[in-house]
């Protein structure tokens, strides 16, 4: 069965520097981080002390609300160093990775005859079970709870997104096997989308329901295929999973093993040569940056993710736990003389306000990270509705989580949305305004009295 | 060193100064900041307020010039020293020097007084508050000096501009917070505290008033009179100005509101731009058109005769009110100002089409003031959040039902 999505609200930002299609092996990462920071909302408890010697996959802290929650070391080695920030919290993990790597053998799992909870058991045991999150709140599953629907999105729509297309092929065993794994745990179907253009790994596996997006970004976003396809009531609890992790959780089914290989694109204008590696979460990113990337000083910011939605690294920080690109943007921290007035050629803009990115939608762009203008008041009205595809209007939503009413954040579609889905409305803001921070702060804060 | 580093070191060396917004207005005027994106997206679009604002200001300098020529054209002429505009819109009657002279040294006060006044108040605001200038007040102050009659006395003109500034806007919370528009504000505030300077027949032309006063004084002199169309027809007089008078705009009236043309050509830059709202824009004309109609049917049906007070603007062609008066200026500048029309784009549909229908509604029926958009507008203002309101508990009500289906 095939439905067909068309997005037709949104922004293609075409950047320059795309990853070109090949493959090679990054050089081996000596250090593996892994930052708490990445796992929204979670309090982490240390297991995994320093000095101690762990496997591949096995725990390195669990969730202090949660303790069936347990988050693994993607490497074999010893912790070398927990960093912690005021009030002892938890920074960073390293890990001094061993040159040949050890996996913890958590046995063959047979998914076609296990009951579900044995199932969750077996992920949560083995550290697969923080790549599940959840709508609403946009937060790692709660494993008590049972999803109506579980979304994976298997269309990168995003500027400079790795193509999955072909960061996943040859993995179809794995996929099934994950699919299959996850139809176990939701009542209802698993939804996957892949492009209406794309040769996806996904096409012809079973157990799933598949839908073919097309139309500018956000319609890669899992929650733009959420709202089209089965939209987050009061009360209903979605599950999210990004492709490249499905292989993760399906090769530990398969296997026994927890292996956090990835595929990753490095991309952005200021890379010589952007291409794909073939690394580890937690890997350094300098591994992979200045082969054939950047100069040693060059004035660019670093950023694991993509560049609507990303964290900037320091050059010697890790790539985070979930991303499967690493951005590499000119820093755009310089005047510009009448930057205000001047006709632009030179940036994206939605409007033709003296700029003429309409001109040429093909345009491919090199941005930098000015903010090109300061903060101010919300003022314009209606731009924001042209990139927004989602049934929800997106200044109220924002101004709702601003003055913090509860019932009307609730009311306007609060447990639909992740802030990942305001990256373009934040992206094309005339006031400058950080939508994404004011919906995270919105989501945690009804989290928080609500639950 | 170049003067962009020493500016540069300069805000670095002031940063924790009280004043350092005031020397940032000048500073990111001059320059776009070295700012960078700091969490949230790396990258930004290329506009930004000031962006924005500008277009509106450069949508609005076509009417600011043709003003002050047609300030000229209208004193030289009803002090009977030039004949009437003869060859369209290019008139070398109405393209002179000696017109535009006359305009400029009596409109330039007016722009320097709202300028001066208004972001000298945005300053103090911003100091005292701790925040940067807003843009606001630019497309405001050019607003004003268009809106307001050729004579206005500047003192008044001050004296408005902080009350609408403070009162209209700062009160709220600065832009973007405001409910009423402020130029409007400033308008309705002049219109109110002296309205002998806003209305009647002599305001209109530069040098009639200050004629009346000599004749009234004992002169023996012609009196000058530059009464409005909408004046004349709401006192039931014939006015014999021509359509092509009306809609290139060699008439009187505020300052830059006469040249229907122009505003077009602004409107139309604002659509293309996709700055102003062509929603509200299309659907004010929509509305306007409507009660022209409507009045228009009321005169056919026998139903107001020639001995009505009314008879004068009911009977008045409905299309011929979107030209006159300030109904064009005020829909295409005034109308589609974001912060105080309504949000949504449904919304906008709704408060346009109103707009545009209480304008000619009052237009008809308030004879002592026959300009109604500045009124409709303001009014409008008011109700914008309650459209806004029940456009969005559409959305929500939607999201209920959802909720309900799967339940049931």
């Amino acid at each position: 069965m095939s439905n067909d999505i068309r997005i037709k609200k949104g922004l293609d930002i075409k950047l320059k520097g795309e990853a070109e299609k090949t493959l090679e092996q990054a050089i081996i990462s000596n250090y593996c981080t892994v930052r708490p920071e990445d796992f929204h909302g979670t309090i982490p408890k240390l297991i995994a002390k320093e000095g101690t010697q762990i496997k591949a996959g096995e725990t390195l802290f669990y969730d202090k609300a949660n303790e069936a929650i347990k988050f693994a070391s993607p490497v074999s080695g010893k912790v070398m160093e927990v960093v912690r920030g005021p009030k002892r919290r938890i920074d960073a993990i390293k890990i001094e990775a061993d040159k040949t790597q050890d996996y913890y053998d958590f046995g063959v799992f047979d998914v076609n005859t296990a009951k579900p909870e044995a199932l969750k058991a077996h992920l949560l045991a083995s550290g697969c079970w923080p790549f599940i999150k959840q709508r609403p709140y946009d937060v790692i599953a709660k494993p008590d709870k049972t999803p109506k629907a579980i979304f994976v999105s298997a269309y990168a729509s995003a500027p400079l997104a790795a193509d999955l297309d072909f960061a996943l092929q040859g993995k179809t065993k794995e996929l099934q096997t994950a699919i299959l794994a996850l139809g176990k745990l939701t009542e209802g179907q698993v939804h996957v989308s892949v492009g209406k253009q794309s040769k996806s790994p996904f096409e012809g596996l079973s157990g799933m329901t598949l839908h073919k997006v097309s139309g500018p970004h956000p319609s890669g976003n899992v929650g733009t295929q959420i709202n089209k396809i089965d939209p987050v009531n009061k009360g209903e609890i979605v599950w999210t999973v990004n492709p490249q992790d499905l292989v993760i959780i399906g090769e530990l089914l398969l296997t026994g093993k927890f292996n956090a290989e990835r595929i990753v694109a490095l991309a952005g204008s200021s890379v010589e040569s952007p291409r794909y590696f073939k690394t580890r979460i937690g890997s350094e990113v300098s591994t992979m940056i200045y082969d054939k990337g950047i100069a040693k000083d060059a004035h660019v910011r670093v950023i694991s993710g993509n560049v609507l939605t990303g964290k900037q690294v320091p050059p010697d920080g890790a790539l985070d736990y979930y991303s499967n690109v690493i951005s590499v943007i000119p820093e755009g921290d310089d005047y510009e003389f009448f930057g205000w007035n001047k006709p632009i050629f030179d940036k994206v803009s939605t409007s033709r306000a003296l700029t003429f990115s309409w001109l040429n939608p093909g345009k491919k762009y090199d941005l930098n990270t000015n903010t090109n203008g300061e903060h101010r008041a919300f003022v314009v009205t209606g731009n924001y509705e042209e990139v927004f595809p989602l049934d929800i209007y997106p200044m109220q939503i924002l101004k709702a989580c601003m003055y913090k009413d509860l019932d009307e954040m609730e009311a306007l579609g609060m447990y639909e949305v992740a802030p990942e889905d305001f990256a373009l409305t934040e992206f094309i803001c005339v006031s400058k305004q950080p939508h994404q921070r004011i919906i995270r702060e919105g989501l945690d804060l009804m989290l928080k009295e609500i639950g | 060193m170049s003067l962009k580093s020493k500016l540069h070191n300069f805000k670095e060396k002031h940063r924790s100064k009280k004043w350092l917004p005031a020397f940032s207005a000048i500073h990111t005027f001059l320059f776009m900041p070295n700012e960078t994106t700091h969490g949230g997206t790396h990258i930004k679009a290329a506009d930004d307020l000031k962006r924005t604002m500008n277009i509106v200001i450069m949508a609005m300098i076509p009417c600011l010039i043709f003003g002050m020529f047609n300030a000229g054209y209208q004193h030289h002429l009803a002090f009977g020293e030039i004949q009437a505009v003869s060859q369209g819109f290019f008139s070398p009657e109405f393209w002179t020097m000696e017109n535009f002279l006359v305009g400029f040294w009596k409109i330039i006060p007016l722009v320097i007084v709202s300028y001066g006044v208004g972001l000298g108040i945005e300053f103090i605001f911003a100091i005292i508050k701790g925040h940067e200038v807003e843009e606001g007040y630019l497309v405001t102050g050019m607003l004003v000096p268009l809106i307001v009659p050729v004579d206005t006395p500047l003192w008044m003109l001050a004296v408005a501009v902080v009350f609408g500034v403070v009162i209209g806007k700062e009160v709220f919370g600065g832009t973007g917070m405001n409910i009423l528009n402020p130029a409007l504000t400033i308008r309705a505030f002049l219109f109110f505290a002296y309205p002998t300077w806003m209305s009647g027949d002599k305001v209109w032309v530069h040098g009639a008033v200050e004629r009346a006063n000599e004749i009234a004084s004992g002169a023996n002199l012609d009196a000058v009179s530059g009464e409005t169309i909408l004046g004349s027809l709401a006192q039931g007089l014939q006015h014999d100005y021509s359509i092509s008078e009306m809609f290139l705009g060699f008439i009187p009236g505020s300052v830059g509101e006469t040249s229907a043309i122009l505003i077009l050509l602004g409107g139309l830059f604002l659509i293309f731009t996709k700055i102003g709202s062509w929603r509200i824009m299309l659907s004010s004309v929509l509305g306007a058109i409507a009660m022209g109609l409507i009045f228009n049917s009321v005169v056919d049906a026998g139903i107001i005769t020639e001995g009505s007070k009314f008879y004068g603007l009911m009977s008045t062609v409905w299309w011929h009110h979107l030209i006159i008066g300030g109904f064009a200026f005020g829909t295409v500048f005034m109308a589609t100002d974001p912060v105080t029309a309504s949000q949504t784009n449904k919304g906008k549909w709704i408060y346009g089409f109103l707009v545009g229908f209480i304008s000619i509604m009052i237009r008809v029926f308030n004879p002592a003031y026959p300009e109604g958009v500045m009124l409709a507008i303001l009014l409008m203002n008011v109700f914008a959040p309650t459209i806004d309101h029940y456009v969005v508990r559409g959305n929500v009500k939607k999201r209920m039902k959802r909720l309900k289906v799967k339940t049931a």
